[in-house]
């Protein structure tokens, strides 16, 4: 499953991050990587873009990107 | 006295600017959104007997070349003479914020890491240690609140004690397996006596990284011959044990375990199960549905706030300047000195000052959304939106922008990191009506709609322009800029209250740099106007019509003698001359010579447009004595058609010259700026002749 799967409410633990090394690093550094418990907070209209949380930072992406988060089953 | 140069680093929206301004009583601008400040600005000041430099970089989430604005803060930190680097962190979100430290220590600069917005975290549980957390990264940590200025003597002499100690010890700490790896590199480094400018571990690590300089450095030397093979098992054992080929995934591990042990190890989190302000507001702004009404209900209050309220103290402004056109024509007589001060100076000016009130309360507007953090809450709703017509979320913020002035916008424009993506923001920017037009739509809506309109015709008139530049953003996107989109990742910011002080010095700064202009820029233009509208003189023709009034029988014949001379000179005039000459180009837009000569005028600056109609129509019609006020001669000399196609082209024409050449150097030569004027006089031409002909039609 992947980030984009998940619906508002939800969360669940990112077990690898299946992109080109620029978008990788990105995510990394907003804390988007292994391990990391993510919580979806926000779909937009259309569901084209979403709101995730990590700790205490917000971060904004689109359906697109959250497609190359795979997330570990629970 | 010794200088300190710093670096302030950190990421996004942590304060870094609003630090600076606290300790070296700067005023760099400060909003809530990551990429305000996009260049790098240096700060000066003395303190404790020594000279400081601070130097603040645009936020960098990694030390990467993601944006434009990150390769500033990358470059300058790799290759320019600081002493120190002061990394700024948010201690709310201090795990990921320790993400960049770890690699700012492993430049192995000197270093002190100011613990921002402690404030904060003391309201959400946070609790840290500073001394523990210094002890690991081997830096002296300080907490500070730049809102509420504690920590700043402590973060000074913190900065001044790393500047004076001499000794440099490389602190950053890797896990067991690489730190083997490291061990035996420096090991043997040490025995073949290398000397290195750098620790010989930070010199160990660099050629882990695979490090170019660091490899170059080595190429040449006997050394190498055996540093290679060492160089080639260490990566064999690397790769064995991090289960991965990819030297930046085992070091991107090596940072995130890094932050996570620090945090782990002296951060306390205070568990809070009620919902946080941020979370209130957000069910109401960022919802599905509700968010982008409620969001387009704020702009329309906005702009009905910069009308009607707006025009209260305009109606004061406006006596004002009449009666010192009075005035001074009374005092100075009726001489060319007196036209000169009364009719250019005073009334060019006169007519730029008047829209003050209005451009304060734009700015306010926009001052609040920049700050209050609600401008990314907008992006992200407006994304998927803005993604159908080949825009980025992330564009909303610069567009946002242009509303105030497009000088900073295109700078914001930097936040794109894909250059096709961030010169279709900006190209369409100017599309988004600056505050600079705002007197033209104030001066032409107040001229032919009621006042309970009014309000509602600027919002359609800002609206009716971010459409368009939409459209043409999309249009752009299939023909010129075509190709693929930039991810969107982007971070959403806390929500903040601006305390009073804040809102004040942005909006008090802007409001100064506008009048400024006016006393300075338009002031020098309104006499270059009014001289261009009164020479050459027609001393012949003069007294051929002094000869017919003096002929005159009646008062009324005077008068219209009169008139007819001051047209015939207005007419003929430099500026007559241009604008005839313009005349067929603009003719079929409804324009007569002088709206013609306002637009040309206009390419210096948009609020010389205003002046240029305050000095043409003032001087045409100096005998009728009914029609004061600029408002009213603009009704009386311009029918409605004329009016609705002049605000339409103006809307979309080239900005500023000043917004011009800024352009040029964010788009990258003379030559986008040669398509922006085609791309902008060929759009505008073509629409106001269509609303010119519309309108016709309608009435």
């Amino acid at each position: 499953m992947t980030l984009n799967n998940l619906s508002k409410g939800d969360s669940a633990i990112i077990y690898r991050v299946n992109a080109d090394k620029e978008l990788k690093n990105r995510f990394n550094s907003f804390g988007l990587t292994k391990g990391a418990r993510v919580y979806v907070e926000y779909h937009s209209l259309a569901k084209k873009t979403m709101e995730v949380r990590i700790n205490q930072t917000r971060i904004a992406l689109r359906t697109q990107e959250a497609e190359h988060i795979e997330l570990e089953q629970e | 006295m010794s200088l300190i140069k710093v670096a302030l680093a950190g990421q996004p929206n942590v304060g870094k600017s609003a630090l600076i301004n606290s300790i070296g009583n700067a005023r760099l601008k400060v909003g809530n959104f990551s990429g305000v400040t996009v260049t790098k600005e240096i700060v000066r000041f003395s303190k404790d007997g020594y000279d400081f430099e601070i130097t603040d970089l645009p936020g960098s989430y990694s030390l990467t070349d993601y944006t434009i604005e990150e390769r500033v803060t990358r470059e300058y930190l790799d290759h320019e003479d600081y002493d120190l680097i002061l990394n700024v962190v948010d201690s709310v979100n201090i795990e990921r914020n320790l993400y960049l430290t770890t690699e700012l220590l492993s430049l192995n600069k000197k270093m002190v890491v100011a613990l921002n917005m402690t404030d904060e975290a003391v309201a959400e549980g946070v609790d840290i240690n500073e001394q523990q957390l210094g002890k690991i990264l081997g830096v002296s940590c300080v907490k500070t609140s730049a809102v509420q200025k504690t920590g700043i003597d402590e973060i000074i002499s913190a900065v001044i004690q790393s500047y004076e100690n001499t000794e440099n010890k490389f602190h950053l700490q890797f896990s067991e397996p690489f730190e083997q790896e490291i061990y035996r590199i420096v090991a043997f480094l040490n025995e073949k006596k290398v000397s290195c400018k750098i620790s010989l571990k930070a010199l160990a690590i660099k050629l882990l990284r695979e490090d170019k300089e660091a490899y170059l450095r080595f190429r040449e030397e006997p050394v190498w011959v055996e540093l290679q093979p060492m160089l080639n098992d260490a990566y064999q054992h690397l790769y064995l044990h991090y289960d991965t080929k990819d030297l930046d995934d085992i070091f991107n591990d090596e940072k995130m375990a890094l932050a996570k042990g620090a945090v782990a190890e002296t951060v306390y989190f205070k568990k809070t199960e009620k919902k946080n302000l941020t979370e209130k507001i957000d069910s109401l702004l960022m919802h599905q549905f509700i968010g982008l009404p409620i969001f387009l209900f704020l702009m329309w209050g906005l702009f009905q706030l910069t009308f009607e309220v707006g025009s209260i103290p305009m109606d004061w402004i406006d006596a004002f300047f009449s009666a010192m056109i009075d005035a001074t024509k009374s005092f100075l007589g009726d001489t060319e000195l007196a036209s000169v001060v009364a009719d250019g100076a005073i009334a060019g000016v006169g007519a730029v000052v008047l829209f003050l009130p209005n451009i304060i309360i734009l700015f306010l507007g926009i001052a609040l959304l920049e700050t209050t953090g609600y401008m990314s809450r907008v992006a992200f709703l407006l994304d998927g939106f803005f993604h159908k017509f080949g825009l980025h979320g992330k564009s909303f913020i610069p567009l946002v922008s242009g509303f105030g002035c497009s000088v900073p916008a295109y700078m914001a424009a930097r936040t794109l990191k894909n250059d096709r993506d961030r010169l279709l923001t900006l190209f369409i920017i100017g599309f988004m009506s600056c505050g600079a037009r705002l007197p033209i739509y104030v001066l032409f809506v107040g001229a032919f709609f009621a006042e309970h309109h009014a309000g509602n015709m600027l919002f359609a008139i800002y609206i009716s322009g971010a459409l368009l530049g939409i459209i043409a953003a999309k249009v752009l996107k299939m023909t010129v800029f075509k190709g693929d989109d930039e991810p969107f990742v982007m971070e959403m910011p806390k929500y903040r209250l601006p305390s009073l002080k804040l809102i004040y010095h942005t909006v008090s700064g802007q409001a100064m740099m506008y009048l400024k202009k006016a006393g300075t820029f338009i002031l020098l233009a309104s006499v270059l106007i009014w001289f261009a509208s009164n020479y050459p003189k027609y001393p012949e023709i003069d007294l051929n019509y002094q000869t017919r009034i003096e002929q005159a029988v009646s008062e009324e014949q005077i008068a219209e003698i009169s008139n007819e001379l001051a047209l015939y000179n207005l007419e003929n005039s430099y500026l007559g001359k241009i604008g005839h000459a313009s005349e067929p180009f603009f003719a079929p837009l409804g324009y007569d010579w002088r709206m013609a000569v306002a637009l040309e005028t206009g390419l210096a600056a948009k609020e010389v447009v205003v002046a240029t109609l305050g000095v043409l129509y003032g001087l045409g019609d100096e005998h009728d004595e009914e029609s004061a006020g600029l408002i009213n001669k603009i009704r009386t000399n311009i029918n409605f058609p004329s009016a609705v196609s002049f605000i339409v082209f103006v809307m979309i024409y080239l900005p500023c010259l000043a917004a011009s050449m800024v352009f040029m150097r964010e788009a990258g030569g003379w030559k986008y700026l040669a398509y922006l004027f085609v791309f902008t006089t060929a759009t505008a031409w073509i629409l106001s002749f269509a609303a010119f002909n519309i309108t016709k039609l309608l009435i």
